[in-house]
């Protein structure tokens, strides 16, 4: 089953680093709104409403979110060991990270939906 | 030896007698301040903050008695304005934060099983630090010099020193040193998270205060330099008069706003996380059960740690930003109640599916999450910027933050001193007491703090010395005062039950019947931590794994003896906790307290303008922490490798990213990195809000000649760091030195070309602000090659000493690090200055 045949969302490797993904395209995102409705107010006075950069920007970056919500989701039901995944195990580490990177993916995407909402209820700089 | 050596009664007391006396403090009337055991360390800074708390408390009672009643001359406004700021920054800066850090310095190594924490000689300067700036600026007040512009001291009326004194610079330069501190914790907690659990310890049996105490101490590396970064700003413009916050001379004092709340809003979830993190220990206690969710405790700590830094502007929503820009931050701030709330409902769930054991540390953990949540709630009314325009300023914003700190810090705090009281000194505390106690801060918060409410919206503005009896709020505020003397009250029965401590009989080992690895923890505990460090298999060992305490008690798990008469722990891998080395741990030494007060002469005497003691004090740390470096770090064993038992034998010396100093250097530097950001920060900050940044008078700048040069120079040390390092692992010693050589050579031409920029170009920095943070930047990234010319001489010097060789290249690695960074910041400094704004 494993080995050679294990499909390529299935052989990357989850670390302390790949928990963080979602939360920081979160914070990427969050980062970018800002600066770019800082900066277009402060040098255009305005910007447009449904702006192709924000739009483009908000889409990527929930993209990545659902792409490595997707991965953990995956990643969570590896199988190899029984309920309730609280051992000390090889399988049962990776579920834990898995689950918590999805649990994290959730809470970035709704937070960037969050972010984004203002772009479409303000319209001016004022 | 194996796990049947262990049955020899003998041998396990010949092995304790060794540990003992490796481990033994020193003893002495002076002596044994030099102690750096994280038990001692740990117990001084919990007392020291403690004090800190009591005397921020006292303040407060003076401004309630002088609130009253309407009409009050019981302290004049300027006296209350001391009494507010000292009592906001006391609470903060010397109690939350340092509080956090030492009940983390007391616990962690327990909760690792680890012998001590990687750097205790770090904890124990950490400690200094604190101690040394926390008196300096509490003192203060006692010579009618304390800062009085509120804790967040907003300028102009800040920076100008017609309107405001000394104090000013004791705020900048005192918590500049505590930060300093802080920031040193967070480096040995984050190490000691991720490096020395116990074996078998993976990240998914890692107990959740770990978890916690890592996130929080990684919040601090970003939320405490932009801060620093503030001050640097602050203190240029007080003592050298450079006008980065003075609107007429291009200044923006909302600068100061934004640096100061990227820290200060992450601060108060770096007070609140590690204080929730008690409940996440107490509650599986008193539920007996496994705590349930634990990946959603961890969801909520990381989550809730990122979505902190999205907050910040929520504190500005009155300064008229564009609303798109403050509906960003009402967003952010509505979406960490979605965190913030999972954590309860997971304490919650557990208790209910659990079987409850009514105690006392659980009625303070209950009684907080009410009171936390009521601040909570206002929260997210605050957080709706118009409501917030109604309520700025007000006592509604003071009763908020009282109730989220009461909630959400000090009474968890109280739960975790009922409940680790026993833990630290053999004996429980009170039940009777506490929870007499309990109800008298429960109380008098509540009657405290909820009127406020009331009189906030009725139009009471924070931070008056008085008001006048036609407002009508006498009769609220009457209310809040009796209700601070009864928290004041509850806080003295405590007080009270913890001085009659010494006289109770020893509690019985694990008192509470806990599962979780600091329970092992004997009343007449022995100074070396834990006696041998076992192999976990399970979240709470004591209550899962077999005949655990008694196999930890008899030395049967690794590392039982201390054969070299060394103090040692084990280093393991990251993610799965495998072990990797054993490292030798520094003793009790004068070193760290020595550094401490000389770092701290440098912060104190700069505030009273003594430039020249001020740069001898600095010449003396720099000598002090050379000699600490050399005696302390990166000593090459007398032998290569170590048995711990079990058949495992370990290197004794470890370089790279295996090693705890290699991480040190790391972290320490992203702090660094995060200050800099700061400073870069500000001059996008002034080009974004000015449109006569440059001015076009000063529009060439310090030229693109110069910054160009500086970067070459700048990368070429890097590069000759990097090569050198290759080079020397590859065993070409001689040719290694002759490139480091050559990197001290650029790092030194380094910081002429970097200054030259913009004094050949006659930038003057009183002028306008463009100057002034080009030169700021030039001196911090010319400031920062300085250094790397010392630690590349240090390299050296260590290389003819016979103290680094290509298998143990310790040094040079670490240095390494520093370098990668070192490029980053002259790369952006000479970027920016030199082709920004002209060539973008």
């Amino acid at each position: 089953m494993m080995g050679e045949r294990r499909k390529w969302h299935e052989r990357l490797k989850v670390t302390l680093w790949t928990l963080i993904v979602p939360p920081t395209v979160w914070a990427g995102h969050f980062l970018f709104s800002y600066l770019w409705a800082a900066i277009s107010c402060a040098k255009d006075g305005r910007f447009a409403k449904f702006p192709m950069l924000f739009t483009v920007g908000t889409v990527i970056a929930l993209g990545l979110i659902v792409l490595s919500g997707w991965v953990a989701w995956k990643q969570q039901r590896t199988v190899g060991d029984p309920p309730p995944h609280e051992q000390g195990t090889e399988v049962d580490r990776l579920r834990f990270l898995a689950k918590s990177t999805l649990l994290l993916a959730g809470l970035s995407f709704v937070s960037v939906l969050f972010s984004a909402l203002p772009v479409v209820f303000i319209g001016d700089c004022r | 030896m194996s796990l049947y050596d262990q049955d020899d009664v003998a041998l396990r007391e010949a092995q304790e007698a060794r540990l003992r006396k490796v481990w033994e403090p020193p003893k002495g009337l002076f002596l044994r301040w030099t102690d750096t055991n994280n038990n001692r360390v740990g117990v001084w800074y919990v007392l020291t903050a403690f004090g800190f708390m009591l005397f921020a408390g006292v303040l407060a009672l003076i401004m309630r008695m002088q609130l009253a009643v309407p009409d009050n001359d019981l302290v004049d406004a300027g006296t209350f304005n001391q009494l507010f700021t000292l009592h906001g920054s006391v609470m903060m800066f010397l109690f939350a934060v340092p509080m956090f850090e030492a009940v983390s310095i007391i616990l962690l190594p327990q909760l690792l099983g680890a012998r001590d924490l990687p750097f205790p000689r770090l904890s124990a300067f950490g400690y200094w630090s604190f101690l040394i700036g926390g008196v300096f600026v509490s003192g203060s007040i006692f010579f009618d010099a304390a800062p009085d512009g509120g804790w967040f001291m907003y300028p102009p009326l800040t920076t100008r020193t017609d309107l405001s004194g000394l104090g000013a610079d004791i705020w900048m330069l005192g918590l500049s040193f505590i930060e300093v501190s802080s920031v040193a914790a967070a480096v040995e907690l984050i190490v000691g998270v991720l490096k020395c659990r116990p074996p078998g310890m993976r990240l998914n049996l890692m107990p959740l205060y770990a978890w916690y105490i890592l996130v929080v101490a990684v919040m601090i590396l970003f939320a405490f330099p932009p801060l620093i970064a503030g001050d640097v700003l602050f203190e240029m413009e007080r003592l050298l008069d450079w006008p980065f916050f003075d609107a007429q001379r291009g200044g923006d004092p909302l600068l100061w706003q934004h640096l100061f709340w990227i820290f200060g809003h992450p601060e108060v979830y770096i007070v609140f996380l590690p204080s929730i993190a008690l409940f996440a220990m107490l509650v599986p206690t008193f539920a007996r059960r496994h705590l349930l969710g634990y990946p959603w405790i961890v969801l909520a700590a990381v989550g809730t740690a990122f979505l902190s830094f999205g907050l910040w502007v929520h504190h500005m929503f009155a300064t008229g930003l564009p609303k798109i820009s403050l509906a960003f931050f009402s967003a952010a701030s509505e979406a960490v109640a979605i965190p913030t709330a999972v954590q309860i409902f997971v304490f919650i769930v557990t208790l209910w599916a659990g079987r409850v054991v009514w105690s006392t540390p659980l009625l303070y953990a209950t009684g907080s999450l009410a009171i936390f949540v009521i601040g909570g709630l206002t929260g997210v009314m605050v957080a709706v910027a118009p409501f917030d325009w109604q309520a700025h300023d007000t006592y509604f914003v003071v009763a908020h933050l009282h109730y989220v700190l009461i909630g959400g810090t000090l009474m968890p705090l109280f739960a975790g001193l009922y409940y680790y009281w026993p833990l630290i000194t053999g004996k429980k505390l009170s039940d009777r007491l506490g929870r007499t106690a309990f109800w008298l801060i429960f109380v008098g918060a509540n009657l405290c703090f909820f009127p406020m409410h009331l009189s906030g919206l009725e139009g009471m503005p924070r931070r008056v010395f008085t008001y006048p009896e036609e407002l009508g709020l006498g009769g609220l505020n009457l209310a809040s005062t009796i209700g601070s003397f009864v928290i004041a009250a509850g806080v003295a029965v405590i007080v009270l039950d913890l001085c009659r401590s010494p006289w109770r009989q020893k509690a019985p080992r694990n008192p509470w019947a806990a599962g979780t690895l600091e329970w092992l923890a004997h009343p007449d505990d022995e100074d070396w931590g834990i006696r041998s460090i076992p192999l976990i298999e399970s979240r709470y060992p004591i209550w899962d794994q077999e005949d655990f305490v008694r196999k930890v008690d008899e030395g049967r798990y690794f590392l039982p003896d201390a054969e070299e008469g060394r103090r040692e722990t084990i280093v393991t891998s990251v993610l799965d906790a495998r072990p990797v080395s054993v490292i030798r741990l520094g003793g009790p030494s004068w070193l760290p307290i020595l550094t401490a007060v000389a770092l701290g002469g440098v912060f104190i005497l700069t505030t009273y303008h003594f430039y020249w003691a001020a740069l001898v004090s600095g010449m003396l740390t720099l000598a002090l922490v050379l000699a600490w470096l050399w005696t302390g770090t990166a000593e090459i064993p007398e032998k290569p490798c170590k048995p711990i038992g079990h058949g495992i034998e370990l290197p004794l010396y470890i370089s790279g990213d295996a090693a705890p100093g290699w991480w040190a250097m790391f972290i320490t530097m992203m702090a660094d990195a995060t200050a800099f950001s700061g400073l870069v920060f500000g001059y996008y900050f002034f080009w974004t809000r000015h449109a006569d940044f440059p001015p076009m008078a000063m529009a060439d700048g310090p030229g693109v000649l110069w910054p160009m040069a500086a970067l070459a120079v700048g990368l070429a040390s890097w590069l000759a760091t990097v090569g050198a390092r290759k080079i020397h692992a590859r065993g070409k010693i001689g040719l290694a030195r002759v490139l480091v050589l050559l990197g001290i050579a650029a790092s030194l031409a380094g910081i002429y070309a970097g200054l030259a920029g913009p004094w050949l170009s006659g930038m003057d920095p009183q002028a306008h602000s463009y100057p002034a943070i080009v030169w700021t930047l030039a001196i911090w990234t010319t400031a920062h090659c300085g250094v790397a010319a010392i630690m590349l001489a240090y390299v050296l010097a260590r290389s003819l000493a016979g103290k680094m060789t290509p298998q143990h290249d310790a040094d040079i690695r670490n240095v390494t690090v520093y370098m990668h960074f070192l490029a980053l910041t002259v790369a952006v400094t000479y970027l920016t200055i030199g082709l920004f704004p002209e060539f973008a």
